[in-house]
């Protein structure tokens, strides 16, 4: 193969590189207008009167919209995509979700008023002067919390805030059973926090309508456009599907935060209309720490019970998930379908009970950021496999290699069936333990600790194995785990007269390389010149359909959904090569860009096949002229990606600083198309779930304000925060896509989390501490050492 | 409103804007030149990074007025005759950008360092590049894509053009 | 993130910033900027007038005059911390602007800018305090001088007055035997100091003649710590004594509490710094 499983340079990066990179905020459409959203400043408050009269009458001011104007106008609030119905049957509260509020703000960033404007500027001077009456009312932020009687409701109709609950797994009698008969219960009671996904790119919406043809285009900041059309149209505005145009240029960056359809969306596209002028709505930073759906964010008590020679015997895990005000787009997937699946982890654990509470509270909606459920899962399981390792004073390692699922590949071993609802399809866990322990020098670094300890330094190690579900997802499979939408993904492979070749895929690419991956497949399958292959992606208008990126499913679903079209592409070729040939269909073979009849040197390529299937002159009989096919793949099964993850770290005694000596990944994402793009995406990966580990988390206060929604405040990771990585791979491909692929952009964020926190664990140890609260800052530490 | 003449990119250009106009928003808005980005409203990520009379600065921190009469330069006058500068090159060489979104404000901050020091250790990169986010990479192969830039440029085959 | 409107002023001679303060009723100075564009996208702060004097010469230079170190108020931090003659006189100043903000805003952002500022978290309060600075101020009546001692007033406060342009430190240049070192601990977001140290130390054969403590980042301004100088005056330059001296750095002052760090572990990190200080300062 020419190009599959090289490290191709990406072809996206000369635009991004030379300045010419297509941002939303950079799109300036004639007669465009401005809008500034006027914001909340509670998180819980009556709204007793809106005065615009003062703004509307600033130069510049072109309208201003209220929560009563959208009410009026009869639209609906952003719907949710997913239900997750209480254990009881009864179903999932599912609160309005307004585009404005007209009545009562319920958190802090809530949209009370958009006011649109000639310029920004006029914009932004024009909200200063809108006069907000409001009552301000108790808050609660804590999901732990909300939901004891008497605490005050984010939505009257959801007694206790609660959204739902749900359990998954063995009998709780069962699993009750095996834990009783266990040597050894290692238990952890602590918060994974709410972490807030900051692209680079602050989100962007453009809504622009022509009253010529009655058509609107919606520029957005979107990991999958076609998505948000179809919920825009079908739930919130009414308007047509097909007279609706959703465009997802350049983004920079989205980790999930950009899979939603927000608020701002809608909004745009409806204000165009009315006014009939482009509307153009960016947010700032600031507002981006509000009102981008935030991550994680689960309280949640998680037991675990061992026999006596360290075998694992049951889990027993309850959590309560926040998810913020409203529920965003794919909210109740995340700790539940995403979260209670992942917990068998890589181990044999038998008994296994999760019991999941989703609670609504006075804080920004939460949904999928990186990872989404998994990282959760995998920080509750490796927390706990090294803390049971420290109380019954095993190896961290070796009590991870007694416990994981024997290798299987899927095809010739059965896919491991788990105790909660999956089946992975092939996995080899003792390989890439074993491969990171060579890597870090284990024996070594023990005696180098032990050293270190003598001189009074704390260096510590930490492990994590993990297991993530991507690739998402059969469609059946989710649709009857409450998913009100198929994950299928679409692609269409259009050969040009020429020979030429464009593929038009529905797996947005933002960040990703997709540009650069799915040329390299197609390039290879087709036996043509990489750049032969133009892939388009990220506009209603030229994709047939798609469902976007998110869940590593690019390559795995939408890189499938290519293949299958090439399949169709290289068989209605077969048949116009061997009418050229004068051969059967059958006797020939596609190698190199040309059909040979087998055993001859009589061959036809590929580009002139193309050009006969455009000028059908001398054509096979029946055949239909073009060569341009559609495929939608719908996956067999998840993908299960799986890696071994090791940190080390020195806490430093007099401040509690942690520094992050070294990082080695040894991951297993099955085939590789693209080296490089893989490892660029690991790196990413591992930074954010450092950064969750040593540095990032919202605080709210007890009136429900975000304190720390600035760069001033809130901790990303930065260049000098970190080391450089030390990664490799092992290839287990997947048995059940044409690819063997299994998706790659989380597995660095579901790893590294634990590792980091092992390891200051494990730096610690000498003081006695088991457990500590992420993100592990200075003062945490210190506190801890010194308690 | 308050007149503005620089030299963009080593193209003259004047201007009337308002006062209040920060230079990342004249470049954008007023000269179209949108690969200078703005990622925040602190002064924080850097990806509004450019080069004011040869020394990184974050155009968000500045007003357009301020630079009157500048040289500044923008990721659009990097390359030079359609020839990507070393910076350019090492970032794609090193697959040191994903979403691109941080990526001028990267190139012009190294262009900064490697004004002065052609031969930075990765500490000192790692240094350098404090006020400039990346969500994408990890920094892993920004570190690498300065590192190949420099030895570039360090072989005489380019010149700094900072 | 946009500014209200406002009218900006390009002072060409310092008396013609010092007219257009006097005229126009809520004016700001702006130098570098980087403390006041800030606070004017998130509208903190909405002035009228913008008197811009980052190109007055009178501002710009480092020099030395008759034992005295001049850092005009326009000099950039980034030139500070590349100033030969700095890293040779009074070297902690030049250390300290290194650990200013990151590299673009040491190219832009000026000490003067800073110290008028007078952010409880910014590095140089703590660096004035301790080189016994003098801040060379100019009004309608003339030119005053004020001592760094007088100078911080409280938090985000000064002795500058509304009519007035900062227009250069004077440092005295330490006698031989003296070394300085300065110290923080940064907020990881921000990178403010959690707590900065500045240490002074003048020696003869070992003994302490002369120590000069400055802490920024613990209380609501910048402060001497006479409690460590004191209990080192006079001491033998060793551990024993620089662990009993430094066990008074937060005492007598509000200490600040936040997020990344409570009262009591500021106090104590008040002390580590110190302690790193004075160590360094060897």
């Amino acid at each position: 193969m020419t190009f599959i499983g090289k490290s191709v340079k990406r072809v996206e990066d000369q635009r991004f590189l030379t300045g010419k990179g297509r941002y939303t905020d950079d799109i300036v459409l004639p007669g465009m207008t401005y809008a500034y959203i006027l914001r909340s400043p509670y998180a819980h408050a009556k709204i007793l009167s809106i005065n615009t009269s003062k703004a509307e009458a600033m130069d510049g001011v072109v309208k201003i919209f209220t929560g009563k104007d959208i009410a009026a106008a009869g639209i609906n609030g952003v719907p949710c995509g997913w239900q997750v119905n209480f254990k009881n049957g009864d179903t999932m509260k599912e609160p309005p979700h307004p585009l404005l509020v007209a009545d009562k703000a319920r958190y802090a960033g809530d949209g009370v008023a958009m006011i649109i404007a000639e310029s920004k500027e006029a914009a932004r001077d024009a909200a200063d002067m809108v006069d907000v009456e409001y009552e301000e009312l108790d808050a609660v932020t804590n999901a732990a919390d909300a939901v004891a009687d008497g605490k005050p409701l984010v939505h009257d109709d959801a007694p206790n805030n609660m959204c739902f609950d749900w359990e998954l797994g063995n009998p709780i009698d069962e699993v009750n059973a095996a834990m009783s008969a266990a040597d050894h219960i290692t238990s952890l009671e602590f918060t994974n926090q709410r972490v807030i996904p900051n692209a680079m790119e602050p989100r962007a919406a453009i809504g622009q309508y022509e009253d010529h043809s009655g058509k609107y285009t919606l520029h957005t900041t979107s990991q999958n456009p076609h998505l948000t059309r179809l919920l825009m149209c079908a739930f919130v505005l009414g308007v047509p599907e097909h007279k609706v145009r959703v465009v997802a240029p350049d983004v920079g960056g989205g980790f999930g935060s950009k899979i939603f359809h927000y608020a701002e969306e809608a909004l745009v596209i409806w204000a165009s209309k009315q006014l009939n002028r482009p509307v153009k709505w960016t947010s700032d930073r600031s507002e981006a720490f509000l009102t981008d759906a935030h991550g994680r964010d689960h309280i949640s008590k998680a037991e675990m019970g061992f026999d006596k020679d360290g075998n694992i015997l049951a889990l027993r895990v309850k959590t309560h998930a926040n998810l913020g005000a409203y529920l965003s787009t794919f909210a109740p997937c995340v700790p539940t379908w995403l979260h209670g699946t992942l917990l068998q982890g890589l181990y044999t654990t038998p008994k296994i009970n999760v019991d999941v509470t989703g609670v609504f509270t006075h804080t920004t909606p939460v949904d999928a950021y990186r990872g989404a459920g998994r990282p959760e899962a995998t920080y509750l399981l490796e927390r706990l496999l090294d803390k049971a390792a420290l109380e019954m004073k095993r190896d961290p390692a070796e009590l991870r290699l007694q416990n994981f699922i024997p290798a299987f590949d899927g095809v010739k071993e059965e896919g491991y069936m788990t105790q909660v609802a999956l089946q992975y399809d092939s996995g080899n866990y003792h390989g890439v333990l074993e491969r990171a322990l060579e890597m870090v020098g284990y024996e070594d670094f023990r005696k180098e600790q032990a050293a270190a300890r003598d001189e009074g330094r704390l260096l510590g190690i930490g492990f994590s194995t993990y297991i993530e579900a991507c690739g998402i997802a059969p469609s059946a499979v989710v649709g009857a785990l409450g998913a009100r939408a198929g994950l299928y993904e679409s692609a269409q492979v259009r050969v040009q007269p020429t020979g030429k070749v464009s593929v038009y895929s529905g797996s947005h690419s933002h960040g990703q390389g997709h540009e650069t991956t799915f040329a390299q497949v197609v390039a290879d399958k087709l036996g043509i010149p990489l750049e032969d292959v133009e892939i388009v992606h990220g506009d209603s208008e030229a994709v047939a359909f798609g469902m976007g990126t998110y869940g590593s499913r690019s390559l795995a679903v939408g890189g499938s959904a290519i293949v299958r079209s090439i399949e169709k592409v290289l068989e209605k070729g077969a048949q116009i090569a061997a009418h050229k040939l004068e051969a059967n269909p059958e006797d020939l073979e596609y190698a190199g860009g040309k059909w040979t009849v087998k055993g001859t040197d009589k061959s036809v390529a590929f580009g002139d096949v193309a050009l006969t299937a455009y000028v059908p002159h001398d054509y096979p009989q029946g055949l239909e002229p073009g060569m341009d096919f559609s495929s939608f793949y719908d996956p067999a099964n998840f993908t299960y990606p799986f890696g071994a993850h090791i940190a080390i770290v020195e806490v430093d005694k007099d401040t509690g600083k942690v520094s992050l000596k070294r990082f080695i990944a040894v991951d297993d994402v099955g085939n590789v198309i693209n080296p490089m793009i893989v490892d660029g995406q690991i790196h990413g990966g591992l930074a954010q779930g450092i950064g969750q580990a040593l540095f990032e988390g919202a605080i709210y206060d007890e009136y429900g304000q975000l304190t720390n929604g600035s760069y001033m405040d809130y901790t990303m990771p930065r260049a000098d925060d970190l080391p450089s990585f030390e990664v490799d791979r092992q290839v287990t491909p997947c048995p059940h896509n044409p690819l063997g692929v299994k998706g790659a952009g989380e597995a660095g964020c579901i790893g590294s989390t634990p590792a980091v926190v092992n390891a200051v664990m494990d730096a610690l140890a000498p003081f006695g501490i088991k457990d500590l609260e992420m993100p592990m800052t200075p003062e945490r530490v210190w506190r801890t050492m010194n308690s | 409103m308050a007149k503005v003449e620089l030299i963009v990119n080593g193209q003259s250009v004047e201007k009337e804007v308002e006062d209040r106009t920060l230079l990342a928003q004249f470049l954008r808005d007023t000269l179209q030149l949108t690969g200078t980005h703005v990622g925040c409203d602190t002064s924080s990520c850097g990806a509004c990074t450019i080069l004011v009379d040869g020394k990184a600065v974050k155009s968000c921190t500045i007003l357009a007025v301020q630079a009157d009469g500048s040289h500044i330069k923008t990721i659009e006058g990097m390359a030079t005759n359609g020839a990507l500068h070393p910076l350019q090159e090492g970032f794609k060489e090193e697959h040191g950008l994903q979403c691109g979104f941080c990526t001028p404000g990267m190139i012009m901050t190294a262009a900064d360092l490697l004004s002065h020091n052609n031969d930075p250790s990765e500490q000192e990169i790692r240094e350098a590049l404090e006020g400039n986010f990346c969500r994408c990479t990890g920094y892993h192969n920004i570190v690498r894509s300065i590192q190949h830039a420099a030895k570039k440029i360090r072989s005489g085959e380019a010149a700094v053009s900072a | 993130m946009i500014p209200t409107g406002f009218t900006y002023h390009r002072a060409s001679s310092l008396k013609e910033a010092l007219d257009l303060l006097n005229t126009h009723d809520d004016a700001k100075l702006l130098a570098g900027g980087h403390s006041l564009i800030p606070a004017l996208k998130l509208r903190l702060n909405q002035p009228a007038h913008l008197i811009d004097i980052s190109r007055l010469d009178d501002l710009k230079g480092i020099k030395e005059e008759g034992g005295t170190l001049v850092i005009g108020a326009g000099v950039t931090h980034g030139e500070i911390a590349h100033s030969d003659l700095v890293k040779e006189k009074v070297a902690m100043l030049a250390e300290a602007a290194d650990l200013i903000g990151d590299v673009q805003v040491r190219n832009v952002g000026t000490i003067g800018g800073s110290l008028a500022h007078a952010d409880p978290a910014a590095d140089w309060p703590a660096l004035m305090l301790a080189a016994e600075a003098e801040i060379t101020v100019l009004g309608p009546n003339g030119s005053r001088s004020i001592s760094a001692e007088d100078f911080f007033t409280g938090f985000y406060e000064t002795a500058l007055g509304e009519d007035e342009v900062l227009t250069s430190i004077r440092i005295p240049i330490p006698p031989a035997g003296t070394s300085t070192s300065y110290q923080k601990f940064m907020q990881p977001a921000s990178r403010f100091a959690i707590v900065g140290c500045a240490a002074m130390i003048t020696r003869t054969n070992g003994t302490c003649d002369r120590v000069r403590v400055a802490f920024t980042g613990v209380a609501d301004k910048a402060y001497r710590a006479k409690g460590i100088e004191d209990a080192l005056t006079g001491k033998a330059y060793d551990t024993g004594n620089i662990e009993a001296a430094v066990s008074s750095a937060a005492e007598g002052v509000d200490v600040m509490s936040d997020h990344f760090a409570s009262e009591e572990y500021r106090s104590h990190l008040a002390r580590v710094y110190a302690r790193k200080a004075l160590s360094a300062a060897s």
